[in-house]
């Protein structure tokens, strides 16, 4: 009897475990993306009745369309500037409030945390107020340093610089968090020895503390290229939330791939087909961008 | 790097992270005109902006509906990735890689892309304009799963779970014994980021809550947007308001919570 129910207990057991995600996922993940498929197929707006299908119609259209190209040239613009600069700090920051001389660790984390603890939408006001071309506090210290204002919003480099600024201060700390929480289990000793070696912080994080949480750091890297590439609500609200907010800008010089996705999804005659054929480029490209993650940092391993 | 160079970089980050605080404060505090002017020191107006805040959306309900659906989805999401984390980090069966795969594939899915056929079926489900259209979609994330699965797969030592097995232990025996407590300072750092997640949500509560009453925080914000001269003065008053009630409970509880990440018991 005992022996049954172990049996009944390893071999079931796990499933029940995962079944939870599994279910929600396929109900309200699931459904969806393969609903906006469907619809992508359809000249599909919201504001007719009927639907007709034109098969890959929305996605040719799509691929000819320059506003989309430069959408997504936008994207992968600040995507790079805003993770790179975001995970290589976060990295840093971790290892050192994990120096074992450091006082207060608890405090340090909270401080880490503490941008994260604002929303977007507070986060973009403060920062539209901060990079304002007449009356913003940075271009004010830029004079004051007799160097020239500069109109964030209005250049395609500057204004990209601007919004990974508000990603960069938003994300830093939260991913130095999960960072540093994988570095808990990385053994003490193997810091006390090095340092008795006259192992230096620097050589520290890269020969024991990176190599130990490599895992994590994977992870990392992958999720912030996701979100990334999905960024929505800093473009749209640093262009002021209107119509400037949707094109990213007069001359679409911030105009993000989601951003591009709501102008038709909800701007232009609720073109929910076009909509949906976007959508589904975009996971493609995600995908894309996450398999190329995952090959490169393999290699890396293959190299050491 | 010596301690006093250390001590000095994460003082300067410390700066950068407070400042833009400190600055909506200043902004908060000040008569909506009176921003003509770079201001860099608060103002006698703050009150009197909190007083304009509730008088012009019910800020109060927004708080107490930001609230509950944030503790049940944050005690929901920790528990189920925690169980599903064990089970793919530990436990041998059928399917395990490509399952798991398929959570990371999860990830990949862009979520706000969904939107339209998850608002129709949520229409369908009669929960549009209820608290269950916010909750019950967030109740578990890929994410979780897979932040449990990288922890639990560095940090749970395979021995310690055998050695119980010897003694007998089942699976969920295993589980509210050894994996719980090891998986501890995760689960901590995973229900904050899911408390923080869930409060700051804006799009999806945007989209499916329609009645005032059933609003979250960030709705309530963002129709403090909305006039059509931009008064910044009333938008960062209600992001100082909106972020206060986080700033305090995580400021108390930050001992227990992040405290726990440094004692977890997770030497390898």
């Amino acid at each position: 009897m005992r022996t049954w129910l172990y049996k009944v207990d390893t071999r079931v057991s796990p499933y029940l475990y995962i079944a939870p995600f599994f279910v929600l996922f396929g109900v309200f993940g699931l459904f969806p993306l393969g609903y906006t498929a469907y619809v992508s197929l359809f000249d599909w707006s919201l504001l007719r009745d009927e639907h007709s299908y034109v098969g890959f119609q929305n996605y040719a259209e799509l691929f000819k369309d320059p506003y989309f190209w430069n959408a997504l040239g936008n994207t992968v613009s600040i995507l790079i500037l805003s993770t790179v600069p975001q995970l290589v700090l976060a990295l840093v920051l971790a290892h050192l409030v994990n120096r074992p001389f450091i006082r207060g660790a608890a405090a340090w984390r909270l401080g880490l945390l503490l941008p994260n603890l604002t929303s977007v939408v507070a986060v973009v006001v403060i920062f539209s107020q901060l990079f304002g071309r007449d009356f913003g506090l940075i271009n004010a210290g830029l004079e004051a340093l007799g160097l020239g204002r500069i109109a964030w919003q209005e250049g395609t480099a500057s204004s990209h610089v601007a919004i990974s600024v508000m990603i960069i201060w938003r994300w830093t700390g939260y991913n130095a968090l999960i960072f540093l929480a994988a570095m808990q289990a990385v053994p003490k000793e193997l810091y006390e020895s090095a340092t008795l070696d006259g192992a230096t912080s620097g050589q520290q994080l890269r020969s024991i503390t990176i190599p130990a949480i490599r895992p994590t750091i994977i992870f990392v890297v992958i999720v912030s290229t996701i979100y990334g590439l999905q960024i929505f609500a800093e473009p749209q609200l640093f262009g002021g939330g209107g119509p400037n907010g949707i094109t990213g800008g007069s001359d679409r010089q911030f105009q993000t791939l989601t951003l591009y996705l709501y102008e038709h999804g909800f701007n232009k005659g609720f073109d929910f087909g076009y909509a949906s054929a976007t959508a589904w480029v975009m996971f493609g490209v995600i995908v894309l961008f996450a398999i190329g993650n995952f090959v490169l940092s393999k290699r890396i391993r293959g190299v050491k | 790097m010596n301690r006093r160079l250390t001590y000095l970089t994460l003082l300067g980050s410390l700066f950068f992270a407070v400042f833009p605080f400190y600055f909506s404060f200043v902004v908060a505090s000040h008569d909506n005109s009176a921003l003509a002017q770079v201001k860099l020191l608060p103002g006698p107006n703050f009150l009197e902006n909190v007083r304009r805040v509730f008088a012009t959306v019910p800020f109060d309900l927004a708080l107490a509906n930001s609230a509950l659906v944030a503790s049940v989805n944050t005690c929901s999401v920790v528990l189920f990735s925690t169980l599903a984390g064990f089970a793919f980090a530990k436990l041998r069966f059928r399917g395990r890689t490509p399952l798991l795969l398929s959570v990371i594939a999860t990830m990949m899915v862009p979520t706000q892309l969904g939107i339209i056929p998850l608002f129709i079926l949520i229409t369908r489900f009669e929960w549009h304009d209820t608290l269950a259209a916010v909750i019950v979609p967030a109740l578990v994330n890929a994410f979780g799963v897979f932040f449990m699965t990288q922890y639990l797969s560095e940090a749970l030592p395979t021995e310690l779970l055998e050695a119980g097995r010897m003694d007998g232990c089942a699976n969920h025996r295993l589980f509210w014994h050894v994996v719980l407590p090891a998986a501890r300072p995760a689960m901590a750092v995973l229900g904050m980021l899911t408390f923080l997640g869930t409060w700051n949500d804006y799009l999806w509560p945007l989209v499916v809550l329609a009645s005032p009453e059933n609003q979250t925080v960030q709705v309530g914000l963002s129709q403090l947007r909305a006039g059509y001269v931009q008064d910044y003065s009333l938008a960062l008053t209600g992001t100082v308001l909106a972020t206060l009630p986080l700033i305090v409970v995580f400021g108390a509880l930050s001992k227990q919570l992040i405290g726990g990440i440094m004692q977890g018991a997770v030497k390898g």
